[in-house]
């Protein structure tokens, strides 16, 4: 039984479809990369996992369940006890994901203490631990720094601290690195994954970044305009990807760019609100798109290979990476 | 902190001067001189009028005039009342408790219901709530005060006859002032119904007073609010599970009370300014009816003494307001 199983969930604002229809599933222990350009839906879907879309959003759902549990139907403080205790989550900008007026041991405790009681010592305790868990050097002093006394890498290890402090069964990391120097981005990802094994936590990993994927993530979704276009072991998808979108993401990178004197690039931005076009979502920009791609959407379509959705995928002989 | 205080202060002595100088010249280009107020009608001939301006050395050049103020203020001598010839110091401290308990008041009930008001129009953004608060402000910050002022007592004390119409204290009850404050020196009288009297004439000047800087914290409170509830931080707040209103009343409102704090600083001087008016409408014993009173009977002396002071309140208050600044937010506490 997965950890998390979500069932064609679906978040709108107003007449625009951020999430649409996803289906996803994770194990427990498992690192999962979800990946996209940005407006994607998959920072959206991963906020209403956690119950955190607001008015005007509206999520709907078959099914949303976690640890055997259905969500769905949990009222709000039902859901609240789960959110920051067994599901929990870190920002893209560690810089301004923390409040500017409490101090680090002040916001690392206050989760401790919403869900786990116990005596000041002994969240003081756990935070100094914590603290050093997430590589953080005198922590003693350090409790009582101010946000904006911290780096961004160290304040994304405070955010880390206060999300594994209740000891989550699924961390989300949304964007953990992208606001951080290239060097610090290495030591965050090891961070992630060094306390993904010691907890034995299921990490999801939102990122548009492929090479964070390629370090990390043992299966990768690929989300297209709200939707799950392909679904597979990191390692296949990577050498044979099959949803055409894949492969440009793919064909983007500058690692493998290397021969050629321009990086290929996708033409042309995600759909938003007005320009969604007919049939398949991916169809005005894809490289291989024929006439009955514009005509019907395309179903997901599993097998042995993983999922994906598309009319037309890629043979594995047809790409080498 | 010392140097922050200090330049602070610095900027005291561009302001006294600009003071004394403002008000020295104002209620001198006002027509009319203090003797030919104090005798009125019966007139008086001009040889006795030259007399007593002599005595009082409103004879001499005006410059000459000013450097002889100016010098008793910088040793401390405000001068004597014109009227009462008594010293403006003396007179000025034995009236301004009452203004400042009018003052405290009025603050009090427009932060109390100020900051909650905008909190909850902030967080029920364009609701009907919303937009009755906002209107609301806006009518009590666009009313003046005396209008507003004469409404309530033709309300409630002469139709509904809830509340007296002037003063402090019912007459019924005398006592020796202790501390100034009526509240709490009827109190500690320990008459019955005194204590409960003074609240009762407090209640319609409080009002009055603090309409204008109500409306002005419910809105600043709710544009704070609004701008701090799309931060970051607050997201992060939620996704640790806590219940919304410690999201909202803590996390969001301890940032948003930055700038509101700034606002309510900038309001002590507009309650002082208030006061004026507010005092009049109630015959409120305290420095603004009194100076209104003192430029009826140019009173010169006591005009710039009380205003003078009045200003050093309102700066030192400002002052005040930024030290606090410096304790809620971290950010400025923690610079150099």
């Amino acid at each position: 039984m997965p950890l998390l199983e979500i069932d064609n969930l679906s978040v709108t604002f107003g007449g625009l479809r951020a999430v649409d229809g996803l289906d996803l599933s994770i194990d427990e222990g498992e690192v999962l990369g979800i990946v996209g350009e940005s407006g994607s839906g998959k920072s959206v879907a991963m906020l209403a996992v956690m119950g955190l879309i607001a008015f005007p959003g509206v999520v709907r759902a078959n099914a949303v369940r976690f640890n055997g549990r259905e969500l769905t139907g949990l009222n709000k403080r039902e859901r609240r006890n789960l959110t920051g205790k067994d599901i929990a989550m870190i920002f893209q900008e560690p810089m301004t994901s923390l409040n500017p007026c409490f101090t680090v041991g002040f916001q690392i405790t206050e989760t401790l203490k919403v869900h786990e009681g116990g005596t000041r010592n002994t969240r003081r305790e756990r935070a100094l631990e914590l603290l050093s868990q997430v590589g953080i050097p005198d922590p003693e002093r350090r409790l009582n720094s101010f946000p904006h006394q911290l780096s961004g890498g160290m304040n994304q290890r405070v955010m880390i601290a206060i999300a594994i402090a209740c000891r989550p069964k699924l961390l989300i990391a949304d964007e953990p690195t992208t606001a951080l120097d290239v060097t610090i981005q290495a030591q965050i990802l090891q961070l992630l994954l060094g306390l993904q094994r010691e907890y034995g936590m299921a990490l999801v990993l939102i990122t548009h970044d492929m090479g964070v994927v390629a370090e990390t993530a043992q299966r990768v979704s690929v989300m297209y305009a709200g939707q799950l276009v392909e679904e597979r072991a990191a390692g296949a998808l990577f050498t044979h990807p099959r949803h055409p979108y894949t492969h440009a993401l793919l064909d983007a990178l500058p690692e493998r760019g290397r021969d050629r004197p321009r990086l290929p690039t996708i033409p042309g931005v995600v759909p938003g609100l007005y320009d969604r076009p007919s049939g398949c979502l991916f169809n005005p920009r894809c490289a291989s798109a024929q006439a009955d791609c514009t005509e019907r959407v395309p179903p997901i379509e599993s097998g042995n290979r993983g999922r994906v959705r598309c009319w037309h995928p890629l043979r594995e002989d047809a790409v080498g990476a | 902190m010392l140097r922050f205080i200090l330049t602070r202060l610095s900027i005291l002595i561009p302001t006294f001067i600009g003071v004394t100088l403002l008000t020295f010249a104002m209620i001198r280009l006002i027509p009319g001189d203090p003797i030919e107020l104090l005798v009125g009608e019966r007139g008086l001939d001009p040889a006795r009028h030259a007399k007593l301006r002599a005595e009082m050395g409103l004879d001499r050049p005006v410059l000459e005039q000013y450097w002889h103020y100016l010098t008793g203020v910088l040793q401390g001598d405000l001068g004597k009342s014109i009227v009462t010839k008594q010293p403006v110091v003396d007179e000025f401290f034995t009236l301004f408790p009452a203004t400042v308990e009018l003052s405290i008041c009025a603050m009090l009930f427009a932060v109390a219901l100020g900051i909650p008001a905008g909190i909850l129009a902030a967080v029920r953004r364009g609701s009907v709530f919303d937009h009755s608060v906002m209107g609301a402000a806006l009518t009590g910050y666009s009313m003046p005060i005396f209008w507003w002022g004469l409404l309530l007592i033709i309300l409630f004390s002469g139709i509904l006859g809830w509340t007296p119409v002037s003063g402090r204290i019912s007459l019924l009850y005398f006592f020796e002032p202790v501390t100034g404050f009526m509240l709490i020196d009827s109190w500690l009288s320990g008459e019955s119904g005194a204590f409960k009297s003074a609240v009762r004439h407090l209640i319609l000047p409080t009002v009055v007073l603090g309409t204008i800087p109500l409306a002005v914290i419910a809105r600043q409170t709710r544009s704070a609010m609004l701008e701090v509830l799309h931060e970051d931080y607050v997201r992060t707040a939620r996704a640790k599970g806590l219940a919304p209103w410690r999201v909202i009343g803590f996390h969001a409102l301890r940032n948003a009370l930055i700038p509101v704090i700034t606002v309510i600083g900038l309001q002590v001087g507009v309650l002082f300014g208030g006061a004026v008016l507010t005092e009049t409408i109630f015959s409120w014993p305290g420095i603004g009816k009194w100076i209104i009173d003192s430029i009826h009977r140019r009173d010169y002396p006591s005009v710039q003494g009380g205003i003078l002071l009045i200003a050093t309140t309102v700066i030192i208050i400002n002052l005040l307001v930024d030290l606090v600044y410096g304790l809620i937010n971290p950010r400025i506490r923690h610079r150099r």
